[in-house]
């Protein structure tokens, strides 16, 4: 009973904070909506049994997509209102392809519902085994059968970072950076002088 | 019960939303992406449902790369945004076909 209570409950926040995200006014507030959409799914997938996945997304998505989302959003000195300029005008046509998918989608869901459509079977290499804990089994089968797809994944992760390094790094003319090589190559000699001033006169540098 | 197919209708309902974002802010280029984030989350739902499921944990296993994936997109993605701005002061993306390399 509380795990179908917790299920609506989830699917209805999640499906609500989406549409709220796409439909908000402003940017900032669709982020944060986007967020709590992101925590009732990962809700959703402890509901099915997928901690580590479920973890995964609030650790990622909301600890560093969102918040990037919400940098730039800030950063961005842009005049929201003009942009919207458009969205009366493109309704009908989104509206009308929105149900149409859905209506397509609800179809197939609803012959699967109807027994016409029969899941497969685990082909038993990658199936969960009693007693293993989630991260335990994801664990196994990551660092084993899908390696080279785990490296994949690092290097896009890498490439995916410098590319936006390079992209928006930029050689500023007004600032005055730290100079490493000159600062090295003082000597004591010409950075410090001896004097003897006069009483009542001040040196000169 | 709760099964596979009320995860699924939960999943297809985020991906139109998804698609329906992307229709209704086509000038605003940071909601755009948002709206692929969505629609990558449905798709994740969507694998770890069927996963879960069937028994077979290589559905959670793809559910990690599609994450890796949507997360170097919206870097990549924000940055192109980034460097739009600074050359032409808006993210309108009418004329983006200007943007040469």
């Amino acid at each position: 009973m509380i795990h179908i209570i917790a299920f609506y409950l989830f699917a209805v926040m999640t499906v609500g904070s989406g549409a709220i995200t796409i439909l908000s006014r402003n940017p900032v507030h669709s982020v944060l909506w986007l967020i709590l959409a992101f925590f009732n799914a990962a809700g959703l997938m402890v509901l099915a049994g997928a901690e580590f996945i479920a973890m995964l997304l609030v650790i990622v998505y909301v600890g560093a997509v969102a918040v990037l989302f919400l940098f730039v959003v800030m950063m961005l000195d842009i005049d929201f209102a003009e942009l919207r300029a458009g969205f009366v005008r493109y309704f009908p046509l989104g509206a009308l392809v929105a149900v149409v998918l859905l209506a397509e989608m609800v179809l197939g869901i609803g012959a699967y519902h109807a027994g016409g459509i029969q899941l497969g079977t685990p082909s038993g290499t990658a199936s969960t085994a009693a007693g293993v804990s989630n991260t335990a089994a994801i664990g196994a089968l990551l660092y084993s059968r899908y390696l080279f797809l785990f490296e994949a994944a690092g290097i896009i992760l890498l490439v995916a970072m410098i590319g936006a390094i390079v992209l928006t790094h930029r050689q500023r003319g007004d600032t005055r950076g730290q100079k490493i090589s000159k600062q090295n190559a003082r000597r004591p000699d010409e950075a410090t002088v001896n004097v003897k001033p006069e009483v009542g006169k001040g040196v000169t540098l | 019960m709760i099964g596979v197919e009320h995860y699924v209708v939960v999943s297809s309902i985020l991906f139109v939303l998804g698609v329906l974002g992307i229709f209704l802010n086509r000038k605003n280029v940071i909601v755009v992406l948002m709206a692929i984030e969505l629609i990558l989350l449905s798709v994740n739902i969507n694998l770890v449902a069927f996963s879960a499921f069937m028994g077979d944990l290589t559905g959670q296993i793809f559910a990690m790369f599609v994450l890796t994936v949507a997360a170097g997109e919206a870097a990549t993605g924000l940055a192109i945004l980034v460097i739009y701005f600074r050359g032409r002061g808006t993210i309108a993306v009418d004329d983006v076909n200007r943007m040469k390399g």
